[in-house]
């Protein structure tokens, strides 16, 4: 029972249920998560007969040396920077004018949710169609001769244009959900003092959804961080033309897949991981201090 | 508000939603052309003869009917199969009292941290030493459970009136048979929720589906529309058509349950 103590047998009877999912977890989440770290230290690798012939920091240091996980690098921190403060900030302001309305707010919700449900390979392959030079939507509706997806100059801006499309609808619903949580008792007693719309979403509004915010840019920049489908559905399997758009996950990809190196790829995806781990730790000590600071008031 | 602020936000939000739904539009529409005459450089063509043709034949370029049957049955059991370790798993964590419950509870969703993509490789070899590489075991049964799952249906689970629990058991009635006979019900739109949203993942999967099959009698639909572009080449009214029929069942899913959709969202990424 709820409050009894926990016995052997009540231990014994809690195992049985638990034991599917800690079997899946345990084989394919913690092995491979611990397996993967070791598997980042092995040098001269022989993944047939699975022979390591030894153990030390080489692929991090190949990785280091490598130009191309210097382009991998430098490219997804653009390609971050792109998306995530453009998908954010329209996501903010189209979530609060679908706030203030109810006529079709429905349907418009319906509709920018849309990208959500739908494969990114597949809607991916539509954006490559619509981003051709000579007979692409995109070209035609603006009047430009752009190659957009084999000139070196313009193939990472293509994806962050797709992916900032793709990004908005989850986030303008994490919005709206965050703005149905504000008490409408602020507003109205800001209302009732006389506060202009302005002034109620500057000193009301702004200051209560701050931590969804952040919540929400650190979900986007983890998210985006391991951008892949997109890039590789855009240029068929390719990182762009002169590898104008590989991205560490890209990287990894063709490290492990392409070039069958194993430890390389498995050391990329520390560096991934060591990534993902700092921007979820600044915005889990900004939830800390954030608590103290409400608890204080 | 004043009738032209109204008319104001009216006209950003439309403006929005066309950018939304254009890729969509233009998509159904290049369906429909035919292949060969549409794509005069330079000028928006309208078709003046709607080649529904186009849908047939993409669907026999390519063994899309098996892909469509490798994506239904990957999606239908590791969704069921899911919700199933999560329910059981979700229980034992709110209703049972057992050794490490705090711990292991906390491992877990340590482990919900890590991403997916970092577990590709030492999966991948796993499969290897299995040889299960190119089977249907190698999509299902890695996907046979979720953290995720798991934590939104403890959630719901902790929500549930513990004296339920106790009536229950008083009046004679086992663990298992309160589980099922009154939790899972209680529960139902919260299961949905977590269900679809593992529907849509498991539909749209496309990196693992894409490194661990090799032959086409395995691939999933993403997998598979992909292999499809080499063989479209510019033919884009055949390859548009194709990714409609991709595209298109979770659009009716999504149309059909959209509540389920975004409670299953906003709870899974806002915690709950």
């Amino acid at each position: 029972m709820l409050n009894a103590k926990p016995t052997l047998k009540s231990t014994l009877v809690a195992l049985l249920y638990l034991a599917p999912l800690l079997l899946i977890v345990g084989v394919f989440t913690l092995w491979p998560l611990l397996t993967s770290f070791l598997m980042s230290g092995y040098t001269h690798y022989n993944y047939f007969t699975n022979h390591v012939g030894g153990f030390g920091g080489a692929n991090f240091s190949y990785l280091w040396h490598d130009p191309n996980f210097h382009l991998a690098l430098r490219h997804t921190l653009i390609f971050v920077l792109g998306v995530v403060p453009a998908t954010v900030i329209l996501a903010l302001g189209i979530a609060l004018l679908l706030n203030r309305i109810t006529w079709l707010a429905t349907f418009f919700r319906t509709v920018y949710f849309l990208p959500f449900v739908t494969a990114t390979v597949a809607i991916s392959l539509v954006w490559g169609w619509l981003l051709r030079p000579d007979n692409g939507l995109i070209n035609l509706l603006f009047r430009t001769h752009i190659d957009w997806l084999n000139d070196p100059r313009y193939a990472l801006g293509a994806v962050i244009m797709v992916c900032i499309w793709q990004n908005l609808g989850v986030n303008i619903i994490l919005f709206l959900a965050g703005l149905g949580r504000i008490d409408r008792r602020y507003q109205a007693a800001a209302t009732l003092d006389g506060a202009s719309t302005w002034q109620r979403l500057t000193n009301v509004t702004w200051p209560l959804l701050l931590p969804m915010t952040v919540l929400i840019t650190v979900n986007a920049i983890v998210t985006n961080f391991k951008v892949f489908n997109q890039i590789y559905a855009l240029f068929h399997g390719t990182a762009g033309p002169g590898n104008a758009a590989l991205t560490l996950m890209y990287y990894l990809y063709q490290q492990f897949y392409v070039e069958n190196q194993y430890p390389v790829a498995a050391a990329c995806g520390v560096v991934l991981f060591a990534l993902i781990l700092l921007v979820t730790g600044l915005a889990a000590l900004y939830f800390h201090r954030h608590a103290w600071w409400e608890g204080r008031r | 508000m004043k009738i032209y602020k109204i008319t104001f936000i009216y006209l950003l939000l439309t403006l929005g939603a066309v950018t939304m739904l254009l890729p969509f539009g233009w998509m159904l529409l290049t369906s429909l052309q035919p292949a060969a005459t549409t794509f005069a450089t330079g000028h928006l063509a309208i078709p003046t003869a709607w080649q529904w043709v186009n849908y047939p034949r993409a669907w026999h370029a390519a063994p899309f009917a098996r892909y469509c049957l490798n994506s239904l049955v990957v999606t239908l059991t590791t969704t069921v199969g899911q919700m199933l370790t999560s329910i059981l798993a979700a229980f034992a964590f709110t209703h049972l009292r057992f050794y490490g419950r705090r711990v292991l509870f906390d491992g877990l969703i340590a482990l919900m941290m890590v991403p997916g993509e970092l577990l590709l490789i030492p999966n991948f070899v796993t499969m290897t030493r299995l040889h299960w590489v190119d089977t249907y075991a190698a999509l299902i049964v890695p996907w046979l459970a979720s953290i995720f799952a798991m934590f939104a249906l403890r959630q719901a689970f902790t929500a549930q009136s513990p004296t339920t629990y106790y009536a229950a058991r008083l009046d004679g009635a086992s663990n298992w048979q309160y589980l099922w006979q009154i939790l899972v019900p209680a529960n139902r739109s919260t299961l949905t929720a977590v269900a679809v949203l593992q529907i849509i993942g498991s539909w749209n999967a496309f990196m693992w589906p894409l490194i661990i099959t090799n032959s086409d009698r395995l691939r999933t639909l993403p997998v598979g529309l992909m292999a499809f572009t080499s063989e479209a080449g510019t033919n884009y009214p055949l390859l548009m058509a194709a990714t409609v029929c991709v595209l298109l069942p979770l659009l009716v899913l999504y149309l059909l349950l959209q509540k389920y959709i975004i409670a299953g969202v906003t709870r899974t990424n806002l915690k709950g």
